[in-house]
């Protein structure tokens, strides 16, 4: 286990390099500037606002700047930031450095404020999902063929199809306005988070519902099963002591790439109802050519996803033997 | 043996999921906000800052217009300035020296009182180039600022002092003080000017002490619920990025007698249908846009509240491409638009179709307009003449393919595929749309790499000037390769003017503009404001601001009285307010607002 963590660490450090470089570049590569609008600032005003945050350096500076901690020209960037703004970043010494939109912000302090929130709806998403998910697959399993099992794997079928803006435009219509019993958008409490949890969590539950229906099919028919019927143990000890544990390893193996896609996907449900969580930076500092924002946003969730993944990989380890021989 | 160890590790799961699931709860209960407030309204885009020196957009000036009070503040009914930190004031007869009065008795939310050195000081902020303010130019008409503004010394610090520049500190009788400013030219709409969020004053105390507490990030410290200092009818309460702005009353404000609400949520709300259901189910009470394919069916509840919008959509004409070089050809594009089906099809909130180059709401403007005939026929007609002069159409070239260019927008596209049909219909040419996410979009517009541009301009002031100006030679929001020296003349001769002889200039530099056509204007905007009927100290008016500081609840009665007056017909919707209403504590319930 602990050569296999240094090993994931490793390439934990040289992915996050990687990832970190190329979109430095990439951004920069994009046509439009953060400080463009449509009334377009006076030439002098906007050599000043560029020459505060660096944006006149060459391209390979900016990029050692930002990663930091080496403070190319100290004395130059804290005349120019109007006597101290800190420079573009140092990530390497945990500095994102100040969003170039939201003048009153640093990176750290939005994703610090915004994060929590994603990750609270992410957990409440997924822990949703695989519950759900887990009973319908079982229920599934038992009663194959049967009315209750086609009506499950249909609406897991809807909801893998629905994408889920329509989906949460539903549950909108559904539960907050002609059914007044939850809030259509916002924050405020646990209430708020319930439909976008739901319309998160729905197309995991469906996909975990069809690996846990078909490892239960499988394990159903395997001869331990058999044999614990044939000692006289009542069902539901059978099913949920013997069957599901071979059940649920499909299933958490696929927990790597849900909790990704929760990521991923909130910043859709996150800006259906007015969630202020990281997702939306996800996409408008990319449209704002915020640089320093996507890059912070960028970063952080490519940890979290690398984290979750070995994560997971461990977990897997734990429940299978088996693949911890696998190198 | 399997078995055994997967339902240890199984268990193991269940445990895990279950603590997520309840730091989940904790973690969103924590993110909660206390009570509801009194009032929310949508605020659009979340604000890039609360630093009144350098917002640019919208919901940032609805915010700052809250928290500070500037010189003059813009009457909320009407957009006249009245008296704001300046009790009254006197302008020289050459109209060059303004000397303002600043209030006694008007404070900071630290108790500091608001001096005439306050203002001098957060203008020369504005102006310094260290801050990089986009709005710095707003002073260019007093004498020096611009030379202090942009002649950069080492480092980016002004080579000029601020002493070069007229705005002076002054002791007035009795302990008071008073702001004397002198500009360059004779500027009638000046105090328009100062009733801009952007001329604001700051506390310059609490902006040093920040400094002095962390140099590192003090610009982002001053700015924080609690260590804002703020001199306006509201304080901030409560700030979270994406999520809302809670403003509370400043009960230290000199005119809090007359502010009726304690406390006013500004949502960050980007979605327009979010921001729909969000007015539809009362949990806000002003919403100031709506997806344009629900426009037709809100335009008929009562709520809906459509104005003329100081506003201009139009297509910018790359006159430096042939065959837009060429006059005929761009006043046959412009005359062969079919502007009714855009507004009555496409916007259907109210705006109306447009062929001048400032809007027609413009407050005591009476300006140019583009040459038309008696219907949409004739112009079409003239159109077709036009082409086949220029040497286009049957027996002549062909014209090439014309690129319609816009920003990724669904309304936008469907703008643009009415202009394309106008033309291919009626004058047999080809037109193909493309667009660009917008700020790729802005780069190419700025290149001139394009035919035909989406744009729009919005006034900040009621200033017909602010129109014309961005079309001299050079400036940097002309974008269309377009220059007149006629037409340069005619503004920089306006500038010397005073009234009425100033908009005489500007409206014969708009008829050069209309008669040259590097721009094909299509419609004026209109506000189209979805406003709960209990709100009271709400106006329709042409720059679509709504200062907070006037707004109250209106009682049964109000309402009732209120509903009487309105015209027949509007659907009756619920309204959501307190049904007791709420008053400012100067105001007694209907007294004639």
């Amino acid at each position: 286990m602990i050569p296999f963590l240094a090993r994931r660490l490793l390439w934990f450090a040289a992915t996050l390099l990687a990832v970190a470089t190329a979109s430095f570049f990439l951004m920069r590569a994009v046509p439009g500037g953060p400080f463009d609008a449509e009334r377009r600032l006076d030439p002098t005003i906007e050599r000043n606002l560029r020459a505060r945050y660096h944006l006149e350096w060459p391209l390979a500076k900016q990029y050692l700047a930002y990663l930091g901690p080496l403070n190319l020209d100290e004395r130059r960037a804290r005349v120019l930031g109007g006597d101290g703004t800190r420079v573009l970043g140092g990530v390497l010494a945990g500095d994102f450095g100040p969003s170039l939109r939201y003048r009153d912000q640093t990176v750290g302090d939005l994703l610090g404020e915004s994060l929590p929130l994603s990750l609270a709806l992410g957990a409440l998403a997924l822990a949703g999902a695989v519950a759900a998910g887990l009973a319908a697959g079982i229920v599934s399993a038992v009663r194959r063929g049967g009315a209750v099992d086609f009506l499950l794997r249909g609406t897991a079928a809807l909801c893998l199809a629905l994408p889920s803006f329509v989906l949460a435009s539903l549950l909108v219509l559904l539960f907050a306005l002609l059914l007044p019993i939850l809030p259509v958008a916002g924050t405020g409490g646990w209430r708020h988070l319930v439909l976008p949890a739901v319309a998160l969590g729905a197309p995991i539950a469906a996909n975990v519902a069809r690996l846990a229906r078909t490892g239960m099919l499988e394990t159903l028919s395997a001869e331990f099963v058999r044999a614990a019927r044939a000692k006289g143990l009542p069902e539901r000890i059978v099913l949920l002591r013997h069957a599901l544990p071979g059940a649920l390893l499909p299933v958490a193996s696929y927990l790597g790439p849900a909790a990704a896609g929760v990521l991923t996907g909130s910043l859709v449900v996150e800006r259906i109802f007015a969630i202020p969580g990281a997702g939306s930076h996800f996409v408008n500092s990319a449209l704002n050519r915020d640089y320093t924002l996507a890059m912070g946003v960028t970063i952080v969730y490519c940890a979290l996803v690398y984290g979750l993944n070995t994560a997971v990989d461990v977990v897997h380890r734990l429940l299978d033997p088996r693949a911890a021989e696998v190198p | 043996m399997a078995a055994a160890v997967s339902s240890r590790a199984h268990r193991r799961i269940v445990l895990v999921a279950c603590v997520s699931v309840l730091l989940a709860a904790v973690l969103a209960g924590g993110g909660a906000s206390s009570s509801p407030a009194d009032c929310a309204f949508v605020n659009g885009a979340e604000p890039a800052t609360l630093d009144p020196a350098v917002i640019t957009a919208i919901p940032e000036g609805r915010i700052v217009r809250a928290l500070f009070e500037g010189l003059v503040a813009r009457d909320p009914a009407t957009l006249e300035p009245r008296p704001g930190m300046a009790e009254s004031w006197e302008v020289s007869p050459d109209g060059l020296r303004y000397l303002f009065h600043l209030r006694r008795g008007a404070r900071w939310t630290n108790g500091d009182p608001v001096t005439a050195g306050d203002f001098a000081w957060s203008f020369e902020r504005l102006l310094d180039p260290r801050t990089a303010a986009a709005y710095a130019s707003q002073l260019f008409c007093v004498s020096g600022a611009r030379a202090f503004a942009t002649d950069v010394g080492e480092g980016g610090t002004p080579s000029r002092s601020f002493a070069t520049v007229a705005i002076r500190a002054l002791p007035d009788g009795g302990g008071g003080s008073a702001l004397e400013i002198v500009l360059e030219r004779p500027f009638p709409r000046f105090l328009d000017l100062l009733a801009c969020p952007q001329l604001s004053p700051v506390n310059r105390r609490s902006l040093e002490e920040a400094r002095a507490r962390s140099p590192g990030t003090w610009q982002i410290d001053w700015l924080r619920p609690g260590t804002l200092v703020t001199n306006g009818p509201y304080r901030l309460l409560e700030r979270r990025a994406n999520d809302r702005i809670r403003l509370g009353k400043n009960p230290g404000y000199w005119d809090a007698d007359h502010v009726a609400l304690e406390t006013i949520d500004a949502l960050a709300v980007e979605h327009l249908a979010t921001a729909v259901n969000l007015y539809l189910t009362g949990e806000v009470a002003w919403i100031d846009q709506q997806p344009a394919d629900l426009a037709s069916r809100l335009c008929l509840r009562e709520d809906f509240r459509s104005a003329p919008y100081l506003g201009t959509y139009f297509y910018r004409v790359n006159v430096a491409r042939p065959p837009f070089d060429d006059r005929r050809v761009r006043r046959a594009l412009a005359l062969a638009i079919d502007r009714e089906a855009i507004v009555r099809k496409v916007t259907r909130a109210g705006e109306q179709p447009l062929l001048a180059c400032v809007p027609p709401s413009m407050p005591g403007w009476r300006g140019a307009s583009m040459a038309h005939g008696a219907s949409f026929a004739d112009d079409v007609l003239e159109a077709r003449r036009l082409l086949a002069e220029a040497g286009f159409g049957p027996g002549g070239r062909a014209l090439p393919a014309i690129e319609i260019h816009y920003n990724t927008r669904e309304s936008h596209k469907d703008v643009a595929e009415v202009v394309a049909d106008s033309w291919r219909e009626n004058l047999g040419l080809a037109a193909r749309l493309v667009n660009e996410e917008w700020r790729v979009f802005l780069d190419t517009q700025r290149r001139l790499d394009y035919d035909v541009s989406r744009s729009s301009w919005i006034a900040d002031t009621p200033d017909p000037r602010g129109f014309l100006e961005i079309f001299t030679t050079g400036n940097e929001n002309n974008r269309t390769g377009w220059s007149d020296p006629r037409f340069d003349a005619l503004l920089s001769r306006s500038d010397a003017a005073v009234e009425p002889e100033r908009s005489r200039l500007l409206a014969e530099a708009e008829a050069i503009l209309l008669e040259e056509l590097p721009i094909l204007p299509i419609y004026a905007y209109a506000t189209k404001n979805l406003v709960d009927p209990r709100l009271g100290g709400f106006y329709d008016n042409a720059l679509d601001e709504h200062p907070l500081k006037a707004w109250y609840w209106r009682d049964d009665a109000e309402l009732a009285e209120v509903r009487a007056r309105a015209p027949a017909g509007a659907e009756r919707v619920a309204c959501h307010g307190p049904s007791r209403g709420r008053y400012a504590p100067g105001d007694s319930p209907r007294s004639g607002r």
